[in-house]
């Protein structure tokens, strides 16, 4: 059912949605063009065949060393028709700008802060676009790859204790 | 009377700490008080919040050591319990409720992630609560078994009662963050 | 009315976090103004307060910061800071094994954390195209559908303590307890399970075991019995929780609810019905459907599933066959040890797998089970290396933890608690 989808979507969108393909255990899944995506998403909410009113996760992914760098990955759910689709966006690391999809579906909100605050992607029209997890004073964004995974950013001074062995590597490896 | 072994410097007379029969014999009454009545603090994030709610409940039951009741306000407990993973925008938060405690308090790092920071080696997680407050003991187990839990906590109980207590106390405190 | 006296005050309750956006400190604030028709039916002028239901707070489902703009009892606005349990799941699963995940996924949802293990089992398995042993499939299922009680069990004792109900908690524990006891003869850890493997599960069950785990779902359900007799009927209990934190069909679809807080609002959606997957087609098992979508139909849900879990779990003891438990393909799988020892192959395989990890094919998959909040989602992008490129995780309990402001506005400060302890947000998955 969702080929159909996927397939209705690139004759309506021809050019938003591009490379539709049948991903590993028959996940149906396309590309979308950055612009274009909130368009695309409210069509599929509100088009009575398709009814995908659900947004369960919606994510990114730092493709470090390719370009666009990072992806915007929009997994939905259609309740009625029992149907899932992904479609991933192609973000540019100098225009990391997306319109936001979370006056189509409500949850959809703190999804696209988590991707602001781990990735560093804004999403405009966003009603509150800020820090989920980490706190404001910190610097980076944590999830992309050139960010160490040992950068700590200590709020508080903190006391003088004799450090454990961790073993070998770098400490600040990655 | 948190673990101040850190700030006392190294060569210290016996006679600073020389206690007279009867101070002595107060010490030791205050301790015993002070070990079977612990008000603790539960500072609860994680996993080990888990393991903590079985050894308050029926079968590995806390109550029968005289540390049942937990003190939801850090100005009426002793005993700081720091369960689970602490991460860097929690810290300021445990180092404040610390600093609510009145004297004497202890501090119990309940939980790898407390102890030591886990396996969580990264950009988030502070690597022990010991680089926020001294810890007196520390109960590693990711999550402890509540036999384990059951065993710091006599631990606990045999420390305080070998510290030095008194009725009054002259000590100036530690202020966190200036010990150096 | 700002005085001096705030001048230095750090004004935000809680240093270093990025705030709940929550209004600006009350001594800053003129009084509200209300216009007055005569003296005498003059209203006394008030003013909103805030109050901070602070990071670590007694309730104990992880630390979640809560800042609440009362008029009087009631909640005019909350606003939620998390992120006070972030430990970086994702940035240290990029840097372990596939193997080495599983203890990280463990903790995610750490009160029923087998259906995590499974949940990520099943991503990386979609990816790999992977096949699982039947009698795996089984103990998957047995496994989950017991930690799934395990984490009924704590929302109902808790949702009593919070309530009052003192003694429901403790039995609630004791029953999680008894399960725990059969789940560490089987996994080796009574809470952080790591029981699923890439391809089956870790270790097979031992002798006698599933007769004792009969005997402990027997008294579980007599538990469950006496705990639904002691809170389902109870005056204060109903009073609290009916028609407390209300959420209708299309907001709670719209929010992006799943599991039984959607279902509990009149959506019968069960990934398990829906979308099949290990055994879930084999067994014969009802989905509760509320009708309110308030506190109170959230919690008849979690007895409800409990006992249809305990339905599915005698199926599960009738249908299960012996056989292997995990796939034989070695580059999956760990030989077995007389194989290590004693081939070169065998030592070679277990080589490869422990120092550079299982090789997943490049790509990307989402997998989603039904967990006990709901949907678990994994999605893993794969290099063809021995690590996780990226893997992201749905947490069931987000978007329902997002939207507690929606569910609490205009609500009495008092039914917070209820509703909070109703979503079962549990502080590992959501902040990951």
């Amino acid at each position: 059912m969702s080929k159909a989808v996927i397939d209705a979507l690139v004759g309506r969108f021809p050019d938003a949605v591009y490379e539709p393909y049948v991903g590993v255990g028959g996940d149906d899944c396309a590309f979308v063009r950055k612009e274009r995506i909130e368009e695309v998403c409210r069509h599929l909410k509100t088009e009575p065949a398709m009814r995908f009113d659900l947004a369960p996760y919606i994510t990114a992914v730092d493709y470090l060393g390719q370009d666009p760098r990072f992806e915007v990955v929009y997994n939905l759910l259609s309740i009625p028709n029992n149907a899932r689709v992904r479609l991933r966006v192609k973000v540019p690391e100098g225009d990391a700008v997306v319109p936001s999809v979370s006056s189509v579906w409500r949850g959809a909100d703190w999804f696209e802060r988590y991707c602001f605050d781990m990735y560093g992607i804004r999403f405009t029209g966003h009603p509150d676009m800020r820090r989920l997890l980490m706190y404001d004073e910190f610097v980076g964004h944590p999830l992309r790859k050139d960010y160490p995974l040992r950068g700590r950013q200590p709020l508080v001074v903190e006391r003088e204790v004799r450090d454990i062995y961790r073993g070998p590597g770098p400490a600040t490896r990655d | 009377m948190a673990s101040d072994i850190d700030v006392v410097p190294a060569l210290t007379t016996r006679r600073d700490e020389a206690q007279g029969f009867f101070q002595g014999l107060l010490s030791k009454g205050l301790g015993w008080a002070r070990k079977y009545s612990l008000f603790q603090y539960p500072f609860v994030t994680a996993c080990c919040g888990m393991e903590y709610m079985t050894v308050a409940s029926a079968r590995y039951d806390l109550d029968r050591f005289g540390a049942a009741l937990p003190r939801f306000s850090p100005r009426q407990a002793d005993l700081l319990m720091v369960v689970g993973t602490v991460n860097c925008k929690q810290a300021p938060i445990l180092q404040r409720i610390y600093e609510q405690m009145a004297e004497p308090k202890w501090v119990i790092a309940f939980g790898v992630c407390a102890s030591s920071g886990g396996f969580y080696d990264n950009y988030a997680t502070v690597q022990g609560i010991d680089r926020i407050v001294p810890v007196d003991v520390y109960i590693p187990g990711c999550p402890p078994r509540p036999e384990q839990v059951l065993d710091g906590i006599m631990l606990l109980q045999k420390k305080i009662q070998d510290q030095a207590h008194d009725l009054v106390e002259t000590r100036r405190l530690p202020v966190l963050g200036q010990e150096r | 009315m700002a005085t001096d006296r705030t001048a230095g005050l750090d004004t935000r309750a809680t240093p270093g976090s990025s705030g709940a956006g929550e209004p600006p400190h009350e001594l800053a604030r003129a009084p509200l103004q209300r216009p007055i028709e005569s003296e005498l039916d003059a209203p006394l002028p008030s003013k909103r307060m805030t109050v901070n239901l602070g990071p670590s707070h007694p309730a104990m489902h992880g630390v979640t910061r809560a800042v609440v703009e009362l008029d009087g009892e009631n909640i005019v606005e909350m606003k939620l800071d998390i992120g006070f349990l972030h430990r970086g799941f994702e940035k240290s699963c990029e840097n372990v094994t596939w193997t080495q995940v599983f203890p990280y996924t463990d903790r995610l949802n750490y009160v029923s954390s087998i259906m995590n293990n499974v949940g990520f089992a099943l991503a990386v398995e979609k990816l790999a195209r992977l096949d699982v042993p039947e009698r795996a499939k089984w103990l998957r299922v047995a496994t989950s559908e017991i930690h799934r009680i395990c984490d009924h069990l704590t929302l109902i004792g808790a949702m009593g303590m919070e309530l009052g109900a003192m003694t429901v908690f403790l039995y609630c524990i004791e029953a999680r307890d008894l399960l725990w006891d059969r789940l560490a003869e089987l996994c080796g850890a009574r809470l952080t399970s790591n029981y699923a493997r890439i391809g089956g599960v870790a270790r097979d069950t031992p002798d006698g075991w599933i007769e004792k785990t009969r005997r402990s779902l027997e008294r579980t359900r007599e538990l469950l019995d006496e705990v639904d007799g002691l809170l389902t009927r109870n005056r204060i209990f109903m009073d609290r929780t009916l028609g407390t934190g209300k959420v209708t069909r299309e907001d709670a679809i719209d929010l992006g609810f799943t599991g039984p807080c959607l279902r509990a609002s009149g959506e019968p959606f069960d990934i398990r019905k829906a979308s099949p997957y290990l055994t879930y087609d084999r067994v014969d098992f009802d989905v509760p459907v509320g009708s309110n979508g308030d506190n109170f139909d959230r919690y008849l849900m979690r007895v409800e599933e409990t006992r249809q879990s305990l339905h599915i779990l005698e199926q599960c003891w009738k249908q299960m066959e012996p056989g292997e438990i995990i796939v034989a393909d070695f580059k999956y799988a760990l030989p077995p040890k007389p194989l290590v020892y004693g081939t070169i192959e065998g030592v070679m395989a277990h080589f490869k797998l422990i120092m550079e990890g299982i090789q997943v094919p490049a790509g990307e998959a989402y997998s989603y089970t039904e967990a006990a909040n709901g949907e678990l989602g994994f999605y893993v992008v794969s290099d063809g290396g021995g690590r996780p490129y990226k893997l992201g995780l749905r947490a069931p309990g987000w978007p329902m933890l997002a939207a507690l402001p929606h569910m609490t506005r205009g609500a009495l400060l008092s039914d917070l608690v209820p509703t909070f302890d109703s979503i079962n947000m549990i502080g590992g998955e959501v902040e990951q």
